[in-house]
């Protein structure tokens, strides 16, 4: 299994000097390599996940993951490198749910879409073909594993290379539809109003997401990645109702969760995913419990808090709007 | 990989196709692993087209599929633990879904519950599953395969019967609790206003979910019953907006396409969750495409229709 550290570091604990624990820890070329693959894909679903999140499209999101599952195996099924597979099939699944989605209440303006339909069809039918190139590909079973729990522990030099363009390219191309789709997400009435192109920029968004997943899966694999996009940014939301501040903080969230999970399995027999997915799920719960008891306290005190709230949150989309 | 071989041996014995359809009915049902498996996804495809209008009408097809997730690590958890498969499976299943339930009641703050807890329990699942082939022996390494994708070829007689029994008194349930819960999937402000017990419905509904959905897991593999529970209903509800008709229509997409579906993979080298779950995909396709280019035509004819009164007046 390439998600377990047993064989490397057997032996190894970490002691309470964590100058050498950190030494010790990036003494390793495939940890160096790890951390800063991780590190390239964390940012990009921080940045990412937000957006997925407050558009609630975490299943679009689960979905292009395991699409990815589909397009390796098809890639390995017609001789390709897995990244063709996974791009070409993250693409056609990203417009095949853009096409699919309809309006909700048909004919209404409501700019409301019901996506989750359309998006459910796509991933049954995906994990359909999965299956068959799968069994087409007779000896494929240790890919499978691969794209599922990626491989972490074995990135190469050309891997960091790959991904470093790829996470520049996401970047630069979400910062430049990010004051639109910003709108578009928090208000799609007025934004519609105001001439936003919000279809559009639902297929960009999705397609972006396509090509980050895409990305990210021979890396973390198509579990992980999932984590990484939806509960940094779940917890941001959570946290702080300005859209820059919450970025950032998807941004840091992500970063923390890779290497507290990446430190604690170098230690551990257990594998990566494990430990950042549970660091990640236990701070979303610390904060809801957080917020539910600050809220319950305010209220007992005064109850001007939900109105302070609202408040913000209509400044906030004020700003965005200009 | 048993049933592939099993599958690969067999096609070489198997009578050929021929277009005497009852000649070849009566070929495919000569075999037990045949008349089970159509017992078995009989029993699968109505609960599913049954249940997956309401997953349809009530959003949680997001929901549906993290519980089908979730069957995986419960089964998972339950050989690690040593502990009986089926308290794993649907105590774990049942028990997600009243969270869930809890935790969103809006099909829009579900969104990020849900995934969230999916995040979660598939870091948990990849946790057992290190822990199960660093027990197991390393060439039962394809487990994790096997339960996404089951094989409805290598079900075995207890299990359909298994099935066949829980899946029937799912249906019971569904077909009593259908009236009031149509109405308080439809309006649900309406139906509380009338007195109609909205969330006491939405708890049994969700466990009648978790309950078909680690059932059916269990015996043909999270792909397929996705496939069932997503895709029929998902036409149904596209053609007919009359809710009974739909839901009649959707178990009956969901029995053709699994009987097609299994007597085209008796023939073919193709695996059958891959047939019924592509045959599922291209009837949806056919009818998005039908009704797009459909209402083009139809708006093209109120113009000319509109200009021709025009003219007339």
């Amino acid at each position: 299994m390439p998600t377990t550290l047993t064989e490397s570091s057997a032996g190894v604990g970490p002691s309470w000097d964590l100058l050498a624990d950190l030494t010790d820890l990036f003494h390793y070329p495939f940890m160096q390599h790890a951390f800063l693959a991780g590190t390239l894909v964390a940012v990009v679903a921080g940045a990412l996940g937000y957006f997925m999140v407050l558009r609630r499209q975490s299943f679009a999101g689960h979905t292009l993951a395991n699409v990815g599952f589909a397009g390796a195996a098809g890639a390995a099924l017609i001789g390709q490198p897995p990244v063709v597979g996974l791009l070409v099939f993250g693409l056609a699944a990203a417009l095949g749910i853009g096409w699919l989605s309809e309006r909700q209440g048909a004919g209404s303006g409501s700019g409301q879409w019901r996506q989750d339909i359309a998006v459910g069809t796509v991933l049954a039918f995906s994990l359909g073909l999965g299956l068959l190139f799968e069994r087409l590909t007779s000896s494929y079973a240790g890919g499978i594993y691969a794209i599922l729990f990626g491989a972490a522990l074995g990135v190469s030099d050309r891997d960091i290379t790959v991904i470093a363009i790829t996470t520049g390219v996401a970047l630069v191309a979400l910062v430049s539809i990010g004051r639109p789709l910003l709108f578009a997400s928090l208000d799609p009435l007025v934004a519609d109003a105001r001439g936003v192109p919000a279809r559009l920029l639902s297929y960009v968004f999705l397609v972006l997401l396509a090509f980050a997943v895409a990305q990210a899966v021979q890396v973390v694999g198509v579990l992980l990645i999932f984590s990484l996009l939806v509960t940094p940014g779940a917890t941001a939301q959570q946290l702080t109702t300005r859209p820059g501040r919450a970025i950032a903080l998807s941004i840091l969230l992500a970063l923390f969760f890779t290497w507290v999970g990446l430190t604690i399995a170098y230690y551990t027999p257990y594998p990566v995913g494990f430990f950042i997915t549970s660091c990640a799920f236990v701070t979303y719960i610390l904060v809801r419990l957080t917020r539910l008891s600050v809220n319950a306290l305010g209220r007992n005190s005064h109850s001007g808090g939900t109105e302070d709230a609202t408040a913000q949150e209509m400044i906030m989309v004020e700003r965005a709007a200009q | 990989m048993t049933q592939l071989t099993a599958a690969a041996t067999l096609s070489t014995v198997l009578p050929p196709f021929s277009w005497n359809l009852v000649q070849d009915a009566r070929d495919m049902l000569a075999y037990d692993f045949m008349r089970t498996a159509f017992l078995a996804g009989t029993v699968v495809a109505l609960v599913a087209g049954l249940i997956g209008y309401f997953v349809v009408l009530r959003h949680l097809t997001f929901a549906s599929d993290a519980l089908a997730h979730l069957t995986f690590a419960g089964a998972l958890g339950a050989v690690v633990l040593g502990l009986p498969l089926l308290i794993g499976v649907f105590g774990l299943t049942i028990l997600a879904a009243l969270g869930m339930g809890a935790l969103g009641q809006r099909a829009r703050a579900r969104d990020v519950a849900v995934g969230t807890v999916l995040a979660w329990v598939l870091g948990v699942g990849v946790l057992l599953l290190s822990l199960y082939t660093a027990r197991a022996s390393a060439s039962n390494g394809s487990v994790g395969v096997n339960v996404l994708f089951g094989s409805i070829f290598s079900v075995q007689a207890s299990q359909a019967l298994l099935a066949a029994i829980t899946g029937l008194g799912a249906v019971l349930i569904l077909l009593v609790i259908a009236r009031p819960l149509l109405f308080a999937s439809l309006d649900p402000d309406v139906a509380a206003a009338r007195g109609v017990p909205v969330r006491m419905l939405g708890v049994v509904f969700l466990t009648l979910l978790a309950v078909a959905v680690a059932e059916s897991v269990q015996v043909v593999g999270a792909l397929l019953l996705f496939s069932l529970l997503v895709t029929p209903p998902a036409i149904a509800e596209r053609l007919i907006s009359r809710p009974y008709r739909a839901l009649a229509l959707s178990a009956a997409l969901a029995l053709l396409f699994t009987w097609v579906g299994i007597a085209v993979a008796f023939y073919t080298p193709y695996p059958v969750s891959f047939v019924i779950s592509a045959l599922a995909f291209g009837v949806y396709l056919l009818v998005v495409i039908a009704q797009r280019f459909g209402a083009i035509a139809l708006r093209r004819g109120h113009a000319t229709r509109r200009e021709v009164s025009t003219h007339a007046v």
